[in-house]
């Protein structure tokens, strides 16, 4: 008898339970942030309206560039300026160079950083885990152009050296995301799935890392773009990309060239970056 | 017309949930002298431990906080290593066996529950199944069997994510899962601590309605007394480093606490609680009550309740349900005895019920007796507090004897 009174004066929370299935929908978490956030702000979040509205403002950039780059009137420019904005010999060998760049140092980063991320939060190596995170930090601050000449220093010029030069600069951000993202799984999970026989490795296969994937990607993401970054400063070494160009209009004093190499870096960048954004919101794992 | 009912109130072994005495139940699980020293530590979290846990019983582990609770659960199914000592599942030691394997054999739910925030509710519940390589239609079969026995609409919820359930709700997907691969063993630590009282006595009983039918052996972990007294056929009181001070049917240690430990730890009210065990049941003579019907006359009736020395007569109506209590005082040659006489009867209690309970309606009875009927709603007799009296010091008599009978033997 007095569990009946107490339950009607809970509704609240009965609601919540099984009988009653219509409130149910009420009580989910909207997906937004803070509830004082706007509601159409909320909304756009909810819809990826950012994801979305991303692809038409790198479009828009690309036709300003475009139509700046047909006002420049290159026919009639003087040579140096001309065969500095060659499309076919310059402009697009040197994007697709600074694309293989951004491309293999990041693939090489993930292969490296995320399994030595795994090895550092396993019982044997986890005490090593902070030691290792500080030589990656310290790694990073190294200036990169220092970097780069440390690396020519041992294997020479061209494109590959840029490449490991990359690679060991962008570590750090999925390292240290990888064991962050781990660590971050709730031990009780964990705890769970090891109490019904999952063995170690399935644990880590099909929950910490599915778990952890949001926070290893955004590492990922950040190494993409520091990656893309730093790639133009692969001409130094004989590694080619949009540095060249950057480089020979400051050095031509030809503003429309430098504009162009930045401009077409800046577009890569936020390509790439919203290539980022998108893998983060689908391959977050659902329910999470 | 004196009703004399023969009216029984005993311990109620045969009808309590254990079917099964416990002395003929086989043994599931043994532990011999287990021992666990955290690295680091002096004195042993779990010190010489030796309990045999019967087939089909729960066993409720219960104590003070960092007792060794957790720790010994957690021994059981090898998430922790013993430092000594040996473990046994039906016979078979499992002190070496590969823990991953051994797990599988046995559920485990936890007071944090650890769903899988990433699975559905359904793949959840397939964990087990699906390591142990079911077939998919079979799995799928068992998830929707289990979401009904613990009470949800598979329909409902086997797509569900687990962030869309309420506490309760993913505290009953946790206790799914566990019997996903239809375990013999589960162990339970703590699994209703987290969920509000009210909700948390739903799960109970829904829990014992469950394992009623499916007889698991169950290691039940709390720190709550009085929810061991309400789930355990037997209730081990730990003290520190998991030292037994007692094990023992729960009606037996409320009536025969062996030492000062055990008597602080059950707390106030063993006494109260210890009726919980007791039932009204149909066997013995119990005292006369006055009865009349609207038929009798009403000096007839006065009469009786004179000679029952009585302020009171239970007034029936023609199916012999009690109805009014009507005062000796109203019961004069000259007025007529109706329907509206005196006052309504309010409490009464059935066959069957728990001595608690016919205390709790003596406590609001007019006449400071409970009437008890029949499944029929007839009435049948009245308990008396002096019945409560016999019973409880019966109950701690025997208690008593079957402890002096254990030493001397
Ligand atoms: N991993 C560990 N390392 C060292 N000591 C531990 C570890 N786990 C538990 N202990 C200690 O062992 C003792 C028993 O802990 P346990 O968790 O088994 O207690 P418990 O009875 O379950 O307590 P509670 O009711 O608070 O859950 C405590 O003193 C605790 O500090
Ligand atoms: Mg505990």
């Amino acid at each position: 008898m007095t569990a009946a009174t107490g339950a009607q004066g809970r509704i609240g929370y009965e609601g919540q339970d099984a009988d009653n299935p219509e409130l149910q929908e009420g009580h989910r978490p909207a997906t937004g942030g803070p509830s004082h956030e706007a509601s159409w702000l909320r909304r756009a979040r909810a819809n990826h309206l950012g994801l979305k509205l991303a692809p038409v403002g790198i479009a828009l950039l690309a036709l300003v560039v475009y139509l700046y780059y047909q006002s420049l009137g290159l026919n009639d420019a003087v040579i140096q300026l001309r065969s500095s904005l060659e499309w076919g010999t310059k402009l697009w060998p040197q994007t697709l160079q600074h694309l293989q760049i951004a491309f293999w140092s990041t693939l090489l980063v993930v292969v490296v950083a995320i399994p030595l991320g795994i090895m550092l939060t396993r019982p044997p190596l986890r005490r090593y885990g902070p030691a290792i995170v500080a030589v990656a930090n310290s790694g990073q601050a190294l200036p990169a152009y220092g970097l780069l000449i440390l690396f020519l220093s041992l294997l020479g010029q061209g494109k590959w050296t840029v490449i490991w030069a990359l690679t060991l600069y962008a570590l750090l951000p999925v390292l240290r995301n990888t064991m962050v993202g781990l660590d971050g799984v709730d031990r009780n999970i964990i705890e769970a799935g090891r109490g019904m026989g999952l063995t170690r490795m399935q644990a880590l296969t099909k929950i910490e890392l599915p778990l952890a994937v949001p926070v290893i990607l955004a590492g990922v993401r950040v190494a993409m773009i520091l990656n893309i970054g730093m790639a133009t400063l692969a001409f130094l070494i004989g590694g080619g990309g949009l540095g060249v160009t950057i480089n020979s209009g400051l050095k031509l004093q030809q503003d429309p060239v430098l504009i162009i190499g930045a401009a077409l870096v800046a577009i890569v960048a936020l390509t790439f970056d919203w290539i980022g954004a998108l893998a983060e919101t689908y391959l977050r794992p659902k329910g999470v | 017309m004196s009703d004399t009912a023969n009216i029984h109130l005993d311990t109620n072994e045969s009808t309590s949930r254990g079917s099964t005495r416990p002395e003929d139940r086989a043994t599931k699980i043994r532990l011999e002298h287990v021992e666990k020293r955290y690295p680091g530590t002096k004195q042993p979290a779990v010190a010489s431990l030796s309990l045999d846990i019967l087939e089909g019983e729960i066993l409720v582990l219960v104590g003070p906080s960092g007792c060794g609770k957790s720790t010994t659960l957690r021994l059981i199914n090898r998430m922790i290593e013993p430092t000594g000592g040996r473990i046994f599942l039906d016979e078979e030691d499992v002190t070496k066996a590969n823990p991953d394997k051994l797990r599988r054999r046995i559920g485990y739910v936890i007071q944090q529950i650890g769903l899988f925030p990433h699975q559905t509710i359904a793949q959840n519940i397939a964990t087990v199944p699906k390591m142990l390589k079911w077939d998919k239609k079979k799995i799928a079969e068992r998830s929707d069997q289990l979401l009904s026995v613990v009470g949800l609409d598979p329909e409902v919820y086997r797509d569900r994510y687990p962030k869309e359930l309420s506490g309760g709700q993913a505290q009953r997907v946790g206790v799914a899962r566990a019997l996903g691969a239809d375990p013999e063993i589960m162990l339970m630590d703590e699994p209703f601590g987290a969920i509000d009282p009210i909700t948390r006595d739903r799960l109970q009983n829904e829990f014992l309605r469950v394992q009623a039918e499916i007889r698991k052996t169950i290691v039940f972990v709390t720190h709550d007394i009085d929810e061991a007294i309400k789930m355990g056929d037997r209730i081990a009181i730990l003290g520190e480093q998991s030292v037994i001070r007692q094990v023992d049917t729960p009606e037996r240690i409320l009536a025969f606490p062996v030492d000062e430990f055990v008597r602080d730890f059950i707390g106030e009210g063993s006494t109260l609680k210890g009726l919980h065990f007791e039932t009204v049941r149909e066997d013995v003579q119990l005292d006369p009550y006055p009865t009349m019907h609207l038929t009798d006359r009403p000096a007839e009736a006065r009469a009786r309740a004179q000679e029952a020395q009585t302020d009171w007569v239970l007034l029936l109506d023609g199916d012999e349900h009690p109805i009014r209590w009507v005062p000796v005082s109203e019961l004069d040659s000259g007025n007529d005895v109706t329907a509206e006489s005196g006052t309504e009867v309010l409490a009464k209690v059935s066959i069957g019920a728990t001595l608690f309970e016919a205390l709790e309606q003596m406590l609001i009875s007019e006449a400071a007796v409970s009437p008890v009927v029949r499944e029929d709603g007839s009435f049948y007799g009245v308990v008396r507090l002096t019945h409560l009296n016999k019973a409880i010091r019966r109950a701690r008599l025997e208690a008593r004897e079957h402890y002096e009978q254990l030493e001397t033997t």
